[in-house]
């Protein structure tokens, strides 16, 4: 802006009436005072200019507390998608994470990237005549998979639901018993259900969570934009979000890690159970079995027909939740042929009607 | 290519000249813009984690706000449709003045999205793998986008020409005119889709929406316009027909009625049938298990929106006090509606039946006027512009050392 002073000129810019008729705006009146630049005019520009960008400077100070900004590379920004990334790509994506893990934890990871293998395809069962409840698995799962522990993010959630109904809404998801099981309850674990046809993957704007081949559906963490969507759009409220940066104390870190699962996730990306997939893929169970103390949950390969699960689909009377929505869960439930807590503790009510939430019935 | 740079330079000027009560105006939205940017500021530092919402309710204000503008924006063609389907020629001018204020709103529905983003840093990545056509968040992004390029051309070719005193083509605007009709429709219908496709949230999971979504946005859109037109013609002694406001209000009224139907038949089919799909619904508008921090929200817009329409469809609506009060009602409570009514109770309680409640924080709703008073911004500085050129004041011909006085003079009391 060409910047002229004009000597003995007081006129200030804005304060001069406007004309009651519009159409006769530019009446000589006070355009000779708008003319150019006073002394005085430009110094109270320069003390406003001055003004506004201390307050945009301020405005914008929090950005200085943005606390990873240390490890911020522009390799980093650039990285591709996990289905476009060569062999060299994912090397130093690997070595890269493995950096940022081993500085920020002190720990070397184990991190490499698994592939499904051939011939398999994986699902869970779950017999909810045994679980008691105690949780075990939603531990184990959090301390396998790096999940933040402040706020703790949990993949496994167990409701405890009344007996005589499989009404969803009628469950309590805080329950605290100095005691599992309570007799007037059974137990109901919820995580991702793995869907054949899955609305998360389906509603994903820019394909960051997909369906592999063996049945799980993965999320590339650095390729998530964190709309949530997927979230919304899960039935079974398996997605977890990073509202801010995951925080894990150092002797807490699984140093055994893949790149699609338990490796630490960024602030602003979702997250969820993947059937540990560093341990399955590699023959191991997942965690949340191991621990189990009553052999209530069974995973195998549905594609080997002598494999446990696929006896059990074969021969228990199974459901999966909300089978009315078309999702096709990979993780199903069954009870028992005969229930033996039900066998020894009479019901204190008829049982009610099952509700259309839990399709099949048990 | 130099004339419309100049024209550019001197929109640029002129929006920095006015009087007091311009320069108050815009100082305020500045400064509430500022906070805005402040808050988000603390946002992108700490993550999402300084908003209200939850893994259970993981949308909260932000995208209420962005649902609530796309309907502002396509109800610009309320205006256009009456001058270029029906050719009432007298509105012809007025119909800028809705297009610009559907601009303002698609810039401001865009900002809602991206600070509703965890990792607004990795926008790029929408160009790199886009899931078109099968997300409908794709769909959304592109015919937004679509709609602000063309009224921005619509808007921007006809003031340019009226600058340069030449008969705009009709070649040049007149096709673009009637596919923006078209897609005025989309940008709402594709934002209803993007929550009714959801299987997983029964109280979205709803073929009504999407002519909800209409009839509530052609209610509260040319409400906006109808208090909007009436500023501008105090503000800046632009002539107002009386038909442009007659026509609107006859509009919402016709909308509103559609809406408050369509709302009656999904509460009636909620609540009749009585089954599980409507445990939201009457968490909304009775409470759950002795939550209910939504139901004085929902009847507050009940009584809103029922008040507007009695005032409408009763002889009042002639008595322009009244008919101003009616539209702000309807603004509020359509505005109630589709948040706080519409977003938020579709995840409670979450689809394995907890109750979370929702409270959006303070830096969360600073976020949201920050992001109202840039929209605003752009607003008066669009119509501080069009205005002046409109009336034929500043023109090609107008030397540069009168801009300012010419521009100071007459829209500058806004």
């Amino acid at each position: 802006m060409p910047l002229r002073i004009y000597e003995g000129d007081g006129g200030t810019p804005g304060d001069c009436a406007y004309a009651s008729d519009a159409r006769g705006a530019s009446s000589q009146s006070f355009s000779s005072a708008r003319r150019g630049m006073t002394r005085r005019s430009f110094l109270r520009r320069a003390a406003g200019a001055t003004g506004g960008l201390a307050a945009v400077a301020g405005a914008l100070s929090p950005l200085l507390d943005i606390d990873d900004m240390k490890s911020f590379s522009l390799e980093k920004f650039l990285q591709k998608h996990y289905k476009e990334m060569s062999p060299d790509d994912m090397k130093r994506a690997l070595d890269r994470i493995a950096n940022d893990v081993k500085q920020r934890y002190d720990v070397r990871p184990h991190l490499r990237d698994i592939k499904p293998m051939d011939g398999v395809e994986f699902v869970y069962a779950l017999n909810l005549s045994r679980c008691i409840g105690c949780r075990r698995c939603v531990h184990a799962c959090v301390a396998e998979n790096n999940q933040s522990r402040d706020p703790e993010i949990q993949y496994i959630r167990v409701i405890e639901m009344p007996r005589g109904t499989t009404d969803i809404e009628q469950g309590d998801h805080h329950y605290d018993r100095p005691t599992v099981p309570d007799e007037q309850h059974y137990y109901l674990p919820v995580q991702c259900h793995q869907c054949d046809n899955p609305p998360c993957v389906k509603v994903c704007p820019v394909e960051a969570t997909w369906k592999e081949p063996d049945g799980i559906v993965v999320i590339d963490y650095d390729w998530c934009i964190g709309c949530r969507y997927c979230e919304a759009a899960c039935p079974y409220w398996a997605r977890r979000f990073n509202f801010t940066t995951p925080s894990i104390p150092k002797n807490k870190i699984n140093p055994d890690m893949a790149y699609l699962s338990n490796r630490p996730r960024p602030k602003g990306v979702m997250e969820k159970c993947h059937f540990c997939l560093q341990r399955t893929r590699q023959g191991r169970m997942p965690a949340c079995l191991e621990v189990c103390p009553t052999g209530a949950r069974k995973f195998g390969n549905v594609l080997n027909p002598k494999s446990e699960v696929s006896q059990i689909l074969k021969t228990k009377r199974i459901f999966v939740l909300k089978e009315e929505l078309g999702t096709l869960p990979r993780f199903f439930y069954y009870f028992d042929e005969r229930d033996p807590i039900a066998m020894q503790t009479p019901l204190p009510t008829p049982p009610s009607m099952p509700s259309k939430h839990v399709g099949g019935g048990a | 290519m130099k004339a419309y740079i100049r024209f550019l330079y001197r929109c640029f000027r002129l929006s920095f000249v006015g009087d007091w009560r311009y320069y108050t105006w815009m100082f305020a939205l500045t400064v509430i813009a500022l906070l805005g940017v402040n808050a988000y500021a603390k946002q992108f530092a700490h993550g999402l984690i300084t908003t209200g919402m939850t893994d259970q309710v993981s949308w909260g204000l932000y995208i209420a706000n962005f649902t609530y503008l796309v309907g502002v924006a396509a109800a610009a063609v309320m205006l256009v449709i009456p001058v270029y389907v029906y050719r009432v020629k007298e509105l012809h001018d007025l119909v800028i003045f809705g297009e610009l204020l559907a601009v303002a709103a698609i810039i401001m529905c865009l900002l809602f999205v991206t600070v509703d983003l965890g990792r607004p840093d990795r926008f790029i990545h929408l160009l790199l793998r886009f899931n078109f056509p099968i997300s409908m968040l794709t769909w959304d992004v592109l015919v937004l986008n679509g709609y602000l390029l063309l009224n921005m051309h619509i808007c921007g070719y006809l003031i340019y020409c009226a600058y340069r005193k030449r008969h705009p083509s009709r070649i040049f605007y007149i096709p673009f005119v009637f596919v923006a009709i078209v897609w005025a429709i989309s940008i709402h219908t594709v934002t209803a889709f993007l929550y009714a496709g959801l299987g997983g949230r029964p109280f979205w999971n709803s073929a009504v929406i999407a002519p909800r979504f209409l009839a509530s946005a052609f209610a509260a859109g040319p409400a906006i316009i109808i208090l909007t037109l009436q500023v501008i013609r105090h503000a800046t002694g632009y002539p107002v027909p009386a038909r442009a406001i007659s026509i609107l209000r006859s509009i919402i009224t016709i909308a509103m009625s559609i809406n408050l139907f369509l709302l009656g038949s999904e509460l009636f089919t909620e609540f009749y049938t009585g089954a599980a799909h409507t445990v939201s619904a009457r968490y909304l508008f009775f409470g759950l298990d002795g939550h209910h921090a939504l139901v004085p929200w929902i009847w507050t817009s009940v009584v809103l929106n029922m008040g507007a329409l009695l005032v409408l469809l009763s002889p009042l609506h002639m008595r322009i006090r009244f008919l101003n009060a009616a539209c702000a009602a309807m603004i509020v409570g359509i505005w109630i509606e589709k948040g706080m009514g519409l977003i938020i109770p579709a995840f409670i309680p979450s689809p394995l039946g907890e109750i979370v409640e929702y409270t959006p924080t303070m830096n969360e709703i600073l976020v949201c006027l920050g992001i109202w008073a840039i929209g605003l911004l752009c607003y008066t500085i669009f119509v501080r512009i069009t205005v002046p050129v409109l009336m034929g004041s500043l023109t090609e011909d107008t030397p540069d050392r009168l801009t300012d006085a010419v521009s100071n003079a007459i829209p500058a009391q806004l």
